[in-house]
């Protein structure tokens, strides 16, 4: 299938989770795909990065599900910024209350219990109950509601016709819990490959989750920048400058959609620099 | 003896005693100044300190802060985010975190400045500071000790929890919360006032009492006698100068003071 495909498989007022992790490995030729397309009033589950603040610049979120938006080496994400203080709607978690609900929602339950959140101002937010525990403890808990997503959608490094990948970054994040909460999955892949080049059996421990949760898969050449896909290439911290300034003005944000939004895939890549400077930038440092 | 020492070394220094105590668990310093901390304590006072990358391998040895020339570090281990959490729900480890704003309670914020629904200022969100704060032990560093970080009543939006009882049913506290130090560019600061009050543990040289009250917005607790912060000694200069090849400490902070403001 190809992007587009993809995002006529969704539909407006849809809860959609994003995997990666900040800059890392963001499924973002689809977020642009997103970003151009008419849909609206979408609520997004995320360890943000720059797909939640393009989301936002492009008008297409409802609410934001989330425990930071943040481009690392730039803390503060400027669209993200102007969302949240023109109102958008939230629901702020904690990084592991938010896989917590992932993780309820994958096994189908309808909360699980922590102590994340005791004691701050996240569990005063309506979405949250606390529950004592049956046994002789009796202690106070948080009950962290599941997280259930219409949608996720991934960025992988090599995947199957059928939809069996491998991530071959070292961390994993927390795509499979995203995968596991969905309803439906799609996923972008470096390459596709046939089964056989998978060589599955030597490399299991890059594939996160079967291929029964994966819906659809699109080959997307370096689809995560500007994000990285590490080991196969690093964060482009040159475009994301650009993107950056592209939140000083309503002028600079239409030219940056213009340029890279409103644009197909291949012209994105010449736009960017080609495929042989993004295969090429230095590994940043955090 | 005067040594010359900057503040930012001092503040190093002072910072790698909250893990001298810990034994073998994972040390965080968030921002450059908590990190050198945490890779001082490892090779001084606790070598048994896991210490990372900032992205998702354990060291063998602390990975200097910007640039890194010669060879990769040694990687002893694999500390990706499922892993992390999974550190930080066993209470296995100490983190010295920047928060914006604390409060008398130790209660922090790095979400929003003003209302939550449509705030002044959005800052990052509340990251991983709700489940640190009861999982494990948790100190904080301010480079800017003034009332807009220390602030009277409670900071606008409580991401870390901290000793207030109004937040507690029965106003019982989790058993596992645990909060160490506070270090800033005036002072130490602990909790060991009565029911966990903020007080001052050490001055800064040349720092008075009355310097750190008036740029905090809540009452500090003053001991009878107040010790002056330890100056580095010439081998934690040393060693700091190794850990920071790129001397990123220098541009921490503004105009990068020196650490002896009696001569000042």
């Amino acid at each position: 299938m190809s992007l587009d495909d993809v995002v006529a498989q969704l539909a407006d007022g849809m809860t959609i989770g994003i995997g990666g992790w900040a800059t890392r490995r963001k499924p973002m030729a689809l977020i642009r795909a997103i970003a151009r397309s008419p849909l609206r009033d979408l609520t997004i589950v995320s360890y943000g990065g720059p797909d939640v603040g393009m989301l936002a610049a492009s008008g297409k979120l409802r609410k934001l599900i989330f425990a930071f938006v943040s481009l690392d080496q730039y803390p503060l994400e400027p669209h993200f910024r102007a969302a949240r203080q023109a109102g958008l709607e939230v629901l702020e978690l904690d990084e592991g209350l938010l896989h917590w609900g992932l993780r309820a929602a994958a096994m189908k339950l309808p909360f699980l219990p922590t102590r994340i959140g005791i004691g701050t101002d996240i569990v005063k937010q309506p979405v949250f109950e606390t529950i004592v525990s049956p046994f002789d403890d009796r202690e106070e808990l948080i009950a962290m509601p599941a997280l259930k997503l219409d949608v996720a959608l991934l960025h992988v490094h090599r995947s199957d016709e059928r939809g069996n990948v491998l991530t071959l970054s070292p961390d994993p994040f927390f795509d499979e819990l995203m995968a596991r909460a969905a309803q439906r999955v799609f996923v972008t892949a470096e390459r596709i490959v046939s089964t056989a080049e998978l060589d599955m059996s030597r490399n299991a421990r890059f594939n996160l989750i079967e291929r029964t949760m994966i819906t659809g898969v699109v080959e997307a050449r370096f689809g995560a920048h500007p994000t990285s896909a590490a080991p196969e290439y690093h964060l482009d911290l040159a475009h994301l400058k650009t993107y950056v300034d592209s939140a000083t003005s309503t002028q600079s944000w239409a030219a940056y959609r213009e340029r890279f939004i409103e644009t197909t895939p291949e012209n994105y890549l010449a736009a960017v620099g080609g495929s042989e400077r993004i295969a090429t930038l230095p590994a940043p440092v955090y | 003896m005067d040594r010359d020492y900057s503040l930012a070394e001092l503040i190093i220094a002072a910072a790698a005693e909250a893990w001298r105590h810990d034994g073998e668990i994972m040390a965080t310093g968030i921002g450059p100044l908590p990190r050198l901390a945490a890779s001082l304590a490892k090779l001084t006072c606790n070598p048994a300190l896991q210490t990372t990358d900032g992205e998702c391998w354990y060291t063998s040895q602390p990975v200097p802060p910007g640039p890194r020339n010669g060879p990769m570090p040694e990687i002893e281990g694999l500390a990706n985010y499922d892993r992390v959490f999974s550190t930080i729900w066993s209470g296995k480890r100490h983190a010295m975190v920047a928060p914006v704003q604390i409060d008398r309670f130790g209660q922090t914020n790095i979400s929003v400045i003003g209302n939550h629904a449509r705030p002044k200022a959005a800052m990052l969100g509340a990251r991983g500071y709700p489940g640190n704060s009861v999982h494990h032990p948790n100190s904080y560093f301010f480079a800017s000790h003034t009332p807009r970080a220390f602030v009277a009543g409670e900071v606008d939006y409580v991401c870390s929890a901290g000793y207030n009882p109004a937040r507690y049913r029965d106003g019982r506290m989790p058993a596992t919360l645990d909060l160490r130090l506070i270090v800033t560019d005036l002072a130490v600061l602990d909790f060991e006032g009565p029911a966990h009050a903020i007080r001052v543990r050490s001055l800064h040289p040349g720092i008075s009492f009355e310097q750190v009250q008036d740029n905090t917005g809540f009452a500090l607790i003053r001991p009878a006698h107040i010790p002056i912060t330890r100056e580095p000694t010439a081998e934690q200069l040393a060693i700091i100068a190794r850990l920071d090849p790129n001397q990123v400490r220098k541009t921490v902070l503004q105009g990068d003071p020196p650490g002896n403001r009696r001569a000042a």
